[in-house]
């Protein structure tokens, strides 16, 4: 067993976990943040992604054992004081999700992409997404979905597409 | 899937794992990245009994030029490397291949030793190391040894460190004038894993090329050179009449793997293509 303190959105904890616990398993079933969600298992679809300590990482290949003293943000940790997160907001205005099962990773991605590269054009949406699959959207409601933020988060003003 | 139990320890320095290495012994493994372990172990396929997280560790970082030299430390991960000006100047080609590794979130994580050290039948460095003839440094309780890339790979999965050896610092040579080295890849859709890789390093001077190197990744058990190919170039014009007929000649001697992705007689076939463009675009680098 090792004894970790993590900062999940902006909270500490003190944990217990098993040395094999992996990042996932710990904020789901430990913490009960089942924002995150566990697809291929693979760190092929990226249904797990979180920001740890500022960058995007699949927190299905993480072990929680690693992340002792880190800072590490959810999808549960984006909206503030009940106010959707501009990619959280572009994703319901542009139709970015049909079935819902990558949006969490999909915005945590698109999060760290933003951060890195305010003013993306499609193409570099695109590439900074290409760690999540998607089976439902085809993508292409998705990169609106991220440049709608991207604009919000610019400080544009900005108007739901007509898709 | 969760992996087997396995007691975690971290390590702060190189030092520091060294002693943990021996104390642990066979039943040890060292981790950083951990996307191809930590995988691995979820699988089963590898149950350590003791990990030893030497990622982060400040001893193994660090990116310099030293005269001909580009030295990487073994803990910088795809990202760092990829974004680095000084790797992008001295050797383009490490920042352009390793900037194309899996995704992001991989690349966040992977790092140039772990890749190396793996020696992955489907990596990618291991091809772009070979080519460029590079060497690692590697440390053990009884001081440091250099191997060079033509000696580390020695089997699937299996390279020339031992298991009391920690893959420390990388070095490739800085590309000259005269000289240049691409990769070229076709990537599997989901895992962006190389089906088929090849890197090649050319030198050319007064018009002939003087130097070449060409190696395969994900075609075989592991990354190997290409003799035939190399010789086919080396003294022509570089033209495209000599790409063609040495691309012809890429992955002549070598043992090929198949699987559900691609069959034996297709990665054979993409070998040559995926040579031709490796050739092409180093040349052209060469000529600039």
């Amino acid at each position: 067993m090792a004894r970790i303190t993590v900062t999940v959105n902006g909270k500490s904890h003190t944990s217990d976990v098993e040395d094999r616990t992996l990042l996932v398993h710990y904020l789901r079933e430990q913490l009960s943040l089942t924002g995150t969600h566990i697809g291929c298992d693979t760190s092929q679809c990226g249904a797990c992604v979180v920001v740890v300590d500022g960058q995007s990482v699949k927190s299905c290949t993480t072990l929680a054992a690693r992340c002792d003293h880190a800072h590490v943000t959810t999808i549960e940790g984006l909206a503030q004081e009940g106010n959707l997160h501009p990619l959280q907001e572009g994703f319901w205005e542009c139709h970015g999700l049909q079935c819902g099962f990558c949006t969490p990773g999909m915005i945590m991605s698109a999060y760290d992409l933003l951060q890195q590269n305010p003013n993306p054009s499609d193409d570099e949406v695109r590439h900074g997404l290409e760690g999540n699959l998607c089976r439902c959207t085809g993508y292409h409601n998705i990169v609106r979905a991220v440049q709608y933020a991207a604009a919000k988060m610019r400080g544009e003003e900005v108007s739901a597409p007509n898709v | 899937m969760i992996p087997a139990a396995f007691q975690y320890v971290k390590a702060n320095s190189v030092a520091e794992a060294l002693v943990l290495l021996q104390q642990h012994g066979e039943d040890a493994k060292l981790v950083a990245g951990g996307h191809s372990l930590i995988p691995a172990m979820k699988l089963r396929l590898s149950q350590p009994s003791v990990l030893i997280d030497i990622a982060g560790m400040a001893d193994l970082k660090g990116i310099a030029v030293n005269g001909a030299e580009l030295t990487i430390g073994a803990g910088e991960t795809y990202h760092a490397i990829a974004t680095s000006a000084t790797v992008k100047h001295a050797c383009g080609v490490v920042a352009a291949c390793v900037g194309q590794i899996g995704d992001i979130q991989v690349r966040n994580c992977g790092t140039i030793g772990g890749a190396l050290a793996h020696s992955d039948p489907a990596a990618d460095l291991t091809a772009v190391f070979l080519a460029l003839g590079g060497k690692v440094t590697a440390q053990s309780a009884n001081g440091s040894r250099q191997i060079a890339a033509d000696d580390l790979f020695v089997s699937m999965l299996t390279t020339a460190l031992d298991s009391g050896e920690i893959l420390a610092q990388v070095h490739v040579p800085v590309l000259q004038k005269g000289q240049g080295a691409a990769y070229a890849k076709l990537k599997h859709p989901a895992s962006r894993y190389a089906i088929v890789g090849v890197a090649a390093m050319v030198t050319i001077s007064n018009g002939v090329v003087t130097a070449a190197r060409v190696a395969v990744t994900g075609a075989g058990p592991q990354a190997v050179r290409q003799a035939s190919c190399e010789n086919a170039l080396i003294g022509s014009s570089g033209d495209a009449a000599a790409v063609k007929a040495a691309a012809a000649k890429a992955g002549d001697d070598m043992d090929y793997l198949g699987d559900i992705h691609a069959s034996e007689e297709y990665r054979r076939a993409m070998v040559q293509v995926y040579a031709a463009r490796a050739l092409n675009e180093a040349i052209a680098q060469a000529r600039a």
